[in-house]
């Protein structure tokens, strides 16, 4: 599909929207991993496995699980948004298989923010 | 033990009317009792000024917020909240209409500081999924440029105050007048992607977090200066780089954004990638170029400048990535909302890799015009372990460092190179006191001979007997003569080398000679490292009042150098040690001295 004209530029630009907010969907929400090479040399490919593992175990399937580069902090690398709704995304840092595990029964399954591994509320 | 939480209880009049201080007492009183006082710190603060909810508290990092507590509410706190992560509903704030709201965390420095431009997707989009930046105004600017004429194209990037983020500074827009006044029949982009300072790694970020990014700047530069093709020169120690660039370049194909025809229009631009070695000088345009073309990376004489004859012998604009990261910013806000940024001749923002002795490790963007101290301190967190910060070296190998009196320069391309050092792509090299600035320079002097291609015997030659000096120094067996050579050298070397590598190897030594002489001559004269971290000048040694003979040091020597018996004072073999420092990080009772070596003599 060539895009040819501002407005079909648009047109996606909207529609990539109601999906990154899951409106498009049905999705719930979406988890973000940082997937850089520093996010990747520290573990975040064990990380994302444990996110989609965890989140078949327990049948959850409303919720998208999204790569993205490096967010800047590379010290609290791997790290993991979490972003519910509407809500403001949450920031964790140093998310480990044991901590990707925790986040999707805590924060995705029961709305709990996960306050010792939190790194930042908001948009970066 | 780090801190974990940190709560703040109110004191401000009212809460200790409606009973704070008993609030206080009973919370105090749990921590200790689950032995979590010491994770968990208890701030008083000044009113806060909701004084009818009283006695009020909050919890960070969460920011969750407590209302009209009482005694009792503080054990459930601390059980419920502190121990198991659970907020206390019931006594959470409501706000009139009944729904709870927490109150916004305090944000972090290292995030609030930054304004992010070149690197506002990184880590907020999907780098693989092109439709993610198409959400976030992706090929908008493409789009707005073909609209318009290449002369007023190049005057918004000249009016933006944009400037070269790879080192030099040179002004883009200018760099694009020339390249579109030189007649041809065929010009070219060239993305340098090269990225090669020890440290810096904010070209990486940018290619694998935000590869379409890229392809739009330089697609823009293309139309600008009239060229219908493009290289990316990205070196092959960046594979998921490449692999998402080779991505990127495919879905920009399929949606129209790349090949003939683009947005309908008669202008075509194409992208192919060119996976360099990873030599150091094929970051210099002119070995850069050569390189594409097939040739070994050596640079040539300047004139002619790419603008005339690059790749091909054809016209040519090189960039660098985080330059490109800009250009569709600027076309999307306008070039006064960029210049409104930064100082008076570094306009916008510029991209940061903290790395060393710094607590938050990372890539930040801030102003031009942002002081060390505050990218240092404030954003960067400091210093860790308590450590003294000694210096920054900026601009890699090419740069300089900038000691401690200096830390409230705003940071820009002039500023920096008044103190003898240079922007240059931005990584930044913390140092702490424990760092041998003489040893610094001969570090970088080191990388600089390795990646000396050879073709000029100023630097081939000229950097190796720098390096010979240095080592001689490190090691204790320098003389006062020495440093007049070192600086002949220098001088030498910057004047006459035929490229950027060898024009500017010298600067960290003449910048370390500026700053810390006394080191220089600390080294030759006393034969002192006076950080205690040139091995040929410093030993180990026991220090018997304070030895208690637990053979801790013993186990983890690996030469055997240490003898005791358990329970009695050991001893160091100062002819078998080889100075590694294990015995010194596993001494528990800090009875491991680190000395000057010359101090071990007339001691013994």
């Amino acid at each position: 599909m060539k895009i040819k004209s501002l407005e079909e530029l648009q047109k996606i630009k909207e529609k990539t929207l109601r999906e990154i907010s899951g409106r498009e969907t049905n999705k719930r929400g979406r988890i973000v991993v940082g997937m850089g090479t520093c996010g990747i040399s520290a573990g975040a490919k064990d990380t994302l496995r444990a996110i989609a593992d965890e989140l078949e175990k327990q049948s959850v399937d409303d919720i998208a699980v999204i790569q993205s580069g490096c967010m800047g902090l590379c010290e609290v690398e791997p790290t993991v948004e979490v972003q519910i709704g509407d809500e403001e995304p949450v920031i964790y840092g140093h998310v480990d298989e044991k901590q990707a595990r925790r986040i999707v029964r805590e924060h995705v399954m029961k709305g709990k923010i996960l306050s010792d591994i939190l790194v930042k509320r908001g948009k970066v | 033990m780090a801190v974990e939480n940190t709560i703040l209880i109110c004191a401000g009049g009212a809460c200790i009317s409606a009973g704070e201080e008993s609030v206080k007492s009973v919370l105090e009183e749990e921590l200790r009792k689950y032995a979590i006082d010491d994770v968990v710190k208890v701030v008083e603060t000044g009113c806060m000024g909701s004084c009818n909810l009283g006695p009020i508290m909050v919890i960070y990092p969460e920011g969750v917020f407590y209302q009209k507590l009482k005694p009792q509410d503080a054990k459930e706190i601390v059980e419920e909240h502190l121990l198991k992560g659970r907020p206390v509903q019931r006594l959470l704030y409501k706000g009139p209409t009944g729904e709870i709201k927490p109150k916004a965390k305090e944000e972090l420095p290292f995030f609030t500081r930054q304004v992010k431009v070149a690197t506002r997707n990184l880590g907020v989009i999907d780098p693989i999924n092109i439709e993610e930046y198409i959400a976030n105004d992706g090929y908008f600017a493409l789009e707005k440029v073909l609209q318009m004429t290449p002369e007023d194209l190049i005057e918004e990037i000249k009016t933006s105050g944009l400037r070269g983020r790879g080192g030099a500074g040179f002004p883009t827009g200018l760099k694009w007048e020339f390249t579109r006044k030189s007649k041809s029949d065929e010009k070219y982009v060239i993305c340098n992607a090269d990225e090669g300072d020890p440290g810096a790694f904010m070209d990486r970020s940018v290619l694998e977090g935000d590869p379409h990014t890229v392809l739009e700047g330089m697609e823009i530069a293309g139309y600008a200066i009239g060229a219908h093709h493009g290289y990316i020169y990205v070196r092959a120690e960046y594979p998921l780089a490449i692999e998402r660039l080779e991505i990127a370049i495919s879905q920009a194909h399929e949606y129209g954004f790349l090949g003939e025809h683009i947005f309908g229009t008669d202008f075509s631009f194409d992208v192919e990638l060119r996976i360099g070695a990873g030599a150091f000088v094929c970051g210099e345009e002119t070995a850069l170029i050569q390189s594409v073309e097939g040739k070994r990376g050596q640079p040539v004489q300047k004139p002619p400048f790419p603008a005339q004859k690059g790749v091909w012998s054809k016209p040519t604009v090189i960039n660098n990535v985080e330059t490109l990261a800009n250009i569709p910013v600027i076309i999307n806000k306008g070039a006064e909302w960029f210049a409104s940024m930064g100082t008076e001749k570094s306009k916008g923002t510029k991209v940061f890799a903290l790395a060393g002795k710094i607590n938050n490790a990372g890539l930040v963007e801030v102003p031009m015009g942002t002081t060390l101290r505050e990218l240092i301190f404030d954003i960067g967190g400091g210093i860790p372990n308590g450590k003294k910060f000694k210096a920054v070296q900026t601009g890699g190998p090419s740069g300089g460092c900038i000691p401690a009196e200096y830390l409230d320069t705003p940071v820009d391309y002039d500023s920096l190179m008044k103190l003898g050092t240079i922007m240059g792509s931005g990584g930044m090299v913390v140092m702490d006191e424990d760092t041998c600035m003489v040893d610094v320079a001969r570090f970088f002097l080191q990388f600089t001979t390795d990646e000396s291609c050879g073709k000029c015997t100023p630097c081939r030659e000229g950097t190796k007997k720098m390096l010979g000096i240095l080592n001689k120094i490190v090691e204790g067996k320098g003389e006062m003569k020495d440093i007049d050579r070192l600086e002949n050298l220098a001088k030498t070397i910057k004047d006459t080398a035929l490229c950027g590598l060898g024009q500017t190897a010298p600067n960290p030594v003449l910048s370390t000679l500026r700053y810390f002489r006394d080191e220089y001559e600390a080294h030759i004269k006393e034969k002192r490292c006076p950080a205690k971290s040139c091995k040929s000048l410093i030993a180990y040694k026991v220090d018997p009042n304070k030895c208690v003979g637990c053979t801790a040091c013993a186990r983890a020597c690996p030469v055997g150098a240490i003898s005791g018996e358990i329970k009695k004072v050991h001893k160091v073999d100062q002819d078998a040690c080889i100075k590694c420092g294990s015995c010194y990080e596993v001494c528990r009772f800090d009875a491991i001295e680190k000395i000057d070596a010359v101090d071990l003599v007339t001691s013994s």
